[in-house]
């Protein structure tokens, strides 16, 4: 659409023509008050509170249904409208509670604000308010009729926004009232959302409700611990007994990928922080062969010394690392450079949930062809194959339908399953369980309508998951790269399951690949790393084996547990010094010979990266005493086994004197001023070991596709990483398709993290029932 | 069975066949029907509009839109189809000419749907009756059945090439309904709950399509029209108010009843002369002059008020439905309102905040106030919320509470006053104070 | 769902129902009288019929209920066999509307919305039914009643006893207990 100039309060602003003018105004820093228009929802002009008078129109008119045109001119504040929208306030706290003392919305509502802004201070009613009892709909969401104020905002976006429809309006008049889809009970994803846009405190958290004030805590905004499609989360905090305890996570920052969304494990999830089972103070396996207490000096001390001896009697290749799909970049990088440099070993690995490595091998070379998130919210066409977005990745199911939804993308889908995503895709292709390899053939022989709608898209995002692995990526890729010479013809996403699974494999967490998948074997590859072996190592089934037969002299597990999630044999470890850092005591950590209770990503600095590439900050929120940062517990253990920890963690070049908050605690907002001075100076602040951001500099140095936007970054932004930055090379040692195992986790599951949020078990509880309860009807 | 009135003064053009069988297909035929129809689909869409513009004939629903400009809206060609919807759901307090027309003369409402459907090039129209009309329902059904029969709907209407079908169609109870989007809305299976305009109807209405939206009784009128041609129907009536209007005097007159009479035709005599004056010889207190949403009109202000959109509306007032109820001397005006504004509060759809909820301060205010309970800021606030309800609602019934709100305060104030100062009215219903 | 397969309708409604929902350009336009015809062959709208006409429908039953819930005539407890709706109305109320509903109230022994003890009588007091030139009217049922006077009301009730197969014992008022809420609740 072409621009046109109006005037809006005497200042001439220009925008397409058609824009609704409550968007053009806010736009332009001019506020209009609103409670049921939401950018991206459909229009209601029910509230009435955006009010404008237009020139040469009798009535004041709704800027959210007021599409600009050349010439208009509009007044947004004037006593006329003041009046009105007062007007329109007074009549809705004549019902509205005025319980704002004891609600949760106080403080953030935006009812109160509005109040505070146009007054309506006096009550001219004498009759009783309506009053109606708060209902439970389930264990995340509460509703409160007298507060509500029928914006609809909550059925529009359970409806509209996450396809669900659970929430409906019934009677009509004053009587009229939000309803659950389950008469008195809610069936749905949980997802939060209706909460999360409520304007006032008609739906509160299950989670959140009467436990403290918004301005009781300190807002931090961070990422999601649980799937991989790196949300954004503002995670409420407070001081209780010393600790720094998380009270809420919302989504209050809407900056982040995610925009206005958050799914319920991201939502609720966070009380795994929290669990009783939380491991807080360091064990030992004492001589009678129980683990028990320790302080840190002896747990490190135990554990160093055992790694030491171990090292050095029957060398690094007997010694075995396992890392983590959660743990930071820095975490990982350092994990690996610490088993290369100190363990002298490669055999390290992780629980690989897709074949990242096969990724990056068929993309060498090919700057610019994945897709991150931004680039498939915006893509005019895509392809899914294989997942359930829905269930696994409920942020990319998010931004698909919006993007079909309000952008009019064209969305296609070729599964072995039916899916949901389907209402939303323009073309569906079936395919047999073990039929994605037919795909490309499929689509190549251009005789099906979805062939051909396919085939005739100029720009494709391509989208895929574990359906593909080792040679099946490679073809998948290849045939994408064919595609004609608009250099947007294709860009690739590749979907794995946990919050840093692509940080853990683009860190080189593999046997066989250094961090950017160089490969161990290449000639002059990290050259600087001491006394880096040369022949790849073993992978995770491999020390296991190797551990059954007496092999493996040392594991060290960082946050992950293949004995309970990857089916490995516990008894295989019997003679094998087993070291765990983790949250909690899972199957693998009770084997262990040492345990380090560690912080969770919620209580660390760092950055991940999403499945889609996106490098994002991660912030400290939460603080726990006892527990300490993997980052930390690295360095600590190799301090302890008499590494040299500078040529570990390269610190304190250019002695700037600023620590950046991992040392200092939860000041994250304070700190990132600090970092975004420093860094537009080129200053170098690292000053202690225990900085990670001592080590992303060595990864933006080091790892091919890390270079990254710096700036924009510690601004809180995301910045995009790069995979096909590293040349061409041979195939891995390896084939890694056969070492993945996809967790095909549900809205309600984090693999073992999972377990211990009785949050998320309890919505799950709920959403069984509620499956049950219709199966029988 | 409703009573069927007459006077001298009427000019029967719509009402015409009223009390003659003319529900019976064969007995309109005799009556002279379908004869517009088959005319119109001889002359063509843009005659048709031609003589409805020439018409004068202005929208019989309430606010009085010209009939032949909103069918001019239609675009010609459109990638959806187009479709005609007669509003047939009657719920204006005061209003029954309707239920007279779909009695008496089903007919002439199928054919007028006819005729607009080829004003525009529809070729689906639908009645929409209250739901509290299921015996008219049943009598309109039975005449679409009949002229499905003869030919006169179906795939080739009168034996040409031209298509036009009727769907007739119940409404379950809202008044809301009657707004044309909220219609539409109904009609496709959702809460009767208005559309946000623009897009108009004629341009996005019915399932997207274009489509127009007409009064049962506009409709009704429209095969009058051609019949008698659009020049001599507009002389009837007064400038820029085409032909007759069918009034339903209603309340405290001696002789209650839906009149004919033609536009312009003075209020006054409406109620002292074809309705033979106030009921028991009782003096005139007030009138409601088109249905419980047109502000009230007090006796000095209808000595020369004649009965057409441009004077009432000149008068403070509105035409609105035709609906005029008449007030005696022995009626608490705070009873009517209340009794007027708990319609409201009952039917506000609660879409917008400032009905749904003013509606219901304006309820609770005015009960309390009746019984005896009133406080001195009462008045001030009622006028008050009525204010803030007027002109800032989604759609008219807002304003349809919120001016005769108004209207009664300001012509009553006096005996809003008296209420305060411990005069009750002799009528208050006391019992009412339980509800509260 | 054709009319062959298990129906909580009649036979000849089911019928019915399966033609009106091929009648509409969209099917979802048969919703409103749908739920109206439906309530009245099985008294108001049970769980079951909701079911059932959401998925005849192919919506679900919250879309029904959205629905179903705006529209004042349709009801979600039993009524009696005769619903007696009583305007009480501006140009009903001018005419005596309120006495015709105390009489009914008094004859009944139940108030709005209230339903006789043998399930033959409900009472409503109800807005505008456009019958304001014939005032004070009633709907028993669809029946409308105009001009009516209070001493008629025994007469009514008497007819649609008889219709129901309940003569009355001749006394004017049935004193039976009421089972519905205060007048103007």
């Amino acid at each position: 659409m072409a621009d046109v100039t109006f005037t809006v309060d005497g200042k001439k602003l220009t925008a397409p023509a058609g824009t609704l003018l409550i968007d053009a105004c806010r736009k332009a820093g001019i506020e209009i008050p609103a409670f049921c228009y939401y950018p991206g929802l459909s229009l209601q002009a029910a509230c009435r509170m955006c009010v404008v008078r237009q020139e040469k129109v009798p009535k004041l008119q709704t800027a959210c249904t007021t599409q600009v045109a050349e010439g208009q001119v509009f007044i947004t504040e004037s006593p006329e409208i003041a009046e009105a929208r007062k007007g329109t306030i007074e009549l809705l706290l004549g019902n509205h509670p005025l319980d704002c003392p004891v609600c949760d919305a106080g403080g953030e509502c935006e009812l109160q604000d509005m109040t505070f802004k146009y007054g309506a201070g006096e009550s001219l009613y004498a009759e009783a308010k309506q009053h109606r009892e708060e209902q439970q709909w389930s264990p995340a969401v509460f509703y409160d009729r007298p507060r509500c104020i029928l914006c609809y905002r909550c059925t529009r976006m359970c409806g509209e926004g996450m396809d669900v429809w659970a929430l409906g309006v019934q009677s009509r008049g004053v009587r009229s009232v939000i309803t659950p889809n389950g008469g008195d009970r809610l069936d749905c994803e949980q997802c939060g959302m209706c909460i999360d846009v409520c304007p006032v405190g008609a739906l509160t958290s299950g989670s959140y409700r009467y436990k403290t004030r918004p301005w009781e805590m300190k807002h931090v905004s961070t990422v999601c611990t649980h799937c991989a499609d790196g949300c954004r989360v503002t995670l409420g905090v407070r001081q209780i007994d010393g600790d720094a305890v998380i009270i809420r996570s919302d989504n209050r920052d809407k900056g982040g990928i995610n925009g206005d969304f958050l799914c319920a494990k991201g939502r609720f999830g966070f009380d795994f922080v929290e669990s009783r089972e939380r491991l807080s103070t360091p064990m030992v396996r004492n001589a009678a062969g129980k683990l028990e207490p320790a302080t840190w000096a002896q747990a490190l001390a135990a554990a160093a010394s055992k790694l030491k001896e171990i090292r050095e009697t029957r060398g690094g290749a007997s010694i075995g690392v396992i890392g983590s799909n959660r743990t930071t970049n820095e975490e990982n990088y350092l994990l690996q450079k610490f088993a290369r440099t100190v363990l002298h070993t490669n055999n390290i690995d992780h629980a690989r949930s897709t074949d990242y490595a096969a990724f990056a091998r068929a993309l060498a070379g090919h700057k610019d062809k994945t897709a991150s998130l931004r680039d498939i919210a915006a893509a005019p066409a895509i392809l899914l194959v294989g997942g359930n977005p829905t269930e696994e990745h409920p942020l990319l199911a998010w931004i698909l339908r919006t993007n079909v939804r309000l952008n009019k993308a064209r969305l296609y889908i070729a599964n072995s399953q039916s899916i949901k995503l389907e209402r939303q895709a323009k073309a569906v292709q079936g395919l047999p369980p073990n039929g994605y390899k037919d795909l490309t053939s499929i689509l190549d022989r251009n005789d099906s309508d979805f062939a051909k709608a396919v085939m005739a898209e100029e720009s494709l995002v391509v989208i895929f998951g574990s359906d593909f692995r080792g040679q099946g990526v490679e073809d998948l890729v290849a045939w994408g790269l064919k595609r004609g010479p608009n250099p947007d013809s294709v860009r690739f996403a590749i979907v794995g399951d946990h919050s840093n699974s692509r940080g853990a494999a683009d860190m080189g967490l593999f046997p066989d690949l250094l961090p950017g998948y160089v490969p161990v074997t290449e000639p002059g590859a990290f050259a600087e790393y001491p006394g880096l072996p040369a022949a790849p190592g073993k992978t995770l089934p491999e020390m296991f084996a190797a551990a059954g037969k007496g092999d493996l002299g040392a594991l060290l597990v960082v946050g992950a547990n293949p004995v309970g999630k990857q089916g490995m044999d516990a008894a295989a470890l019997k003679n094998t010094f087993v070291v765990v850092q983790d949250l909690f005591l899972t199957e693998t950590a009770a084997l262990a010979d040492a345990v380090f209770p560690a912080a969770s990503l919620y209580e660390k600095a760092g950055t991940v990266t999403s499945t889609y590439g996106d490098l994002q900050l991660v912030k400290k929120a939460a603080d726990r005493a006892g527990v300490k940062p993997d980052f930390e517990i690295l360095v600590r253990l190799a301090e302890e086994m008499g590494a040299d920890v500078k040529a570990l963690v390269p610190f304190g070049k250019g002695g700037v004197s600023a620590d950046l908050g991992q040392s200092r605690g939860a000041q994250a907002g304070e700190a990132d001023r600090h970092a975004v001075w420093l860094a537009a100076q080129g200053l170098e602040p690292r000053l202690s070991p225990l900085d990670p951001l001592a080590v992303l500099d060595e990864i933006e140095r080091l790892v091919p596709g890390y270079t990254l936007d710096r700036i924009n970054l510690l601004s809180g932004n995301d910045v995009r990483t790069e995979l096909g930055a590293a040349q061409g090379r041979s195939a891995s040692s390896s084939d890694g398709a056969g070492l993945i195992v996809p967790a095909h986790d549900s809205l309600f599951t984090s693999a073992t993290l999972g377990r211990y949020s009785f949050a998320l078990k309890d919505l799950e509880r709920h959403q069984t029932q509620a499956v049950t309860e219709s199966a029988a009807d | 069975m409703p009573r069927l009135v007459s006077h001298p003064d009427e000019v029967k053009i719509v009402t015409r066949r009223f009390g003659q069988g003319a529900a019976n297909i064969d007995r309109y035929l005799e009556l002279g029907g379908y004869q517009s129809a088959k005319k119109c689909l001889e002359q063509g869409p843009d005659w048709i509009i031609n003589e409805m513009k020439a018409s004068n004939l202005r929208g019989r629903g309430g606010a009085g839109f010209a009939t032949g400009m909103k069918w001019s809206f239609v675009p010609k060609q459109s990638p959806k189809p187009k479709y005609v919807l007669v509003n047939g759901d009657e719920s204006e307090p005061g209003t029954c000419k309707d239920h007279l027309i779909f009695l008496h003369d089903p007919h002439s409402v199928i054919e007028g749907t006819i005729i607009a459907g080829l004003a525009i090039g529809s070729k689906l129209g639908f009645i929409y009756l209250r739901g509290e009309y299921r015996y008219l329902l049943e009598i309109v059904e039975k005449a679409v059945a009949d002229a499905y029969a003869r030919g006169f709907l179906g795939k080739n209407i009168f034996g040409s090439e031209t298509e036009f079908q009727i769907i007739t169609q119940s409404g379950a109870g809202a008044y809301e309904v009657g707004e044309e989007s909220a219609l539409m809305e109904s009609l496709e299976g959702k809460r009767g709950v208005p559309r946000i305009k623009p897009p108009f109807p004629a341009v996005v209405g019915l399932y997207g399509g274009p489509t127009i939206i007409n009064n049962a009784e506009t409709i009704a009128t429209v095969p009058h029209v051609i019949a008698m041609g659009a020049e001599s129907y507009a002389a009837v009536g007064t400038p820029r108010n085409g032909g007759t209007r069918l009034f339903g005097i209603s309340g405290h007159v001696e002789r209650p009843g839906v009149y004919e009479l033609p536009m312009g035709y003075n209020l006054k005599k409406m109620i002292y002369d074809v309705a033979g004056g106030v009921r028991g010889g009782r003096k005139l207190k007030a009138v409601v002059p088109g249905g419980s949403s047109t502000p009230v009109l007090l006796p000095e202000e209808i000595e020369n008020l004649g009965m057409d959109f441009d004077q009432v509306g000149k008068a403070g007032s509105m035409l609105g439905s035709g609906g005029v109820v008449v007030i005696d001397d022995q009626t608490c005006i705070v009873e009517f309102a209340l009794r007027t504004i708990s319609f409201y509060q009952h039917e506000s759809c609660g879409w917008c905040i400032p009905c749904r909820e003013g509606t219901d301060w304006l309820k609770k205010t005015f009960t309390r106030f009746h019984a005896g309970f009133g406080t001195a800021s009462d008045i001030d606030n009622i006028q008050h919320i009525a204010q803030n309800i007027l002109g800032r609602t989604f759609c008219p019934l807002g304003d349809a509470a919120a001016m005769p709100t108004l209207g009664f305060i300001k012509k009553f104030r006096k005996e809003f006053e008296d209420h305060l100062n411990g005069k009750p009215c002799p009528y208050a219903r006391h019992e009412e104070l339980a509800a509260v | 769902m054709s009319s062959e397969t298990m129906s909580i309708f009649s036979p000849r409604l089911a019928a019915r129902f399966d033609a009106l929902v091929a009648k509409y350009p969209v099917k979802r336009s048969a919703l409103v009288p749908m739920l109206l015809y439906a309530q009245d062959e099985i008294g108001y709208l049970s769980d079951a019929v909701i079911a059932e006409v959401a998925e005849r429908i192919g919506i679900t039953e919250l879309d029904v209920r959205n629905v179903a819930t705006y529209y004042s005539m349709l009801r979600f407890k039993p009524a009696g066999k005769y619903n007696i709706q009583v305007c009480t109305n501006i140009s009903c109320m001018l005419r005596g509307g309120y006495d015709i509903l105390d009489r009914f109230q008094k004859e009944l022994g139940v108030g709005h919305k209230g339903i006789t003890s043998d399930g033959v009588f409900s009472l409503e007091e109800v807005e505008c039914i456009g019958a304001c030139c014939w005032a004070p009217a009633i709907q028993v049922n669809y029946d409308f009643h105009d001009e009516l006077k209070p001493e008629l009301v025994p007469g009514i009730l008497e007819g649609y006893r008889a219709k129901a197969g309940f003569p009355g014992d001749g006394s004017t008022s049935l004193g039976r207990k009421a089972e519905g809420k205060a007048p103007h609740a």
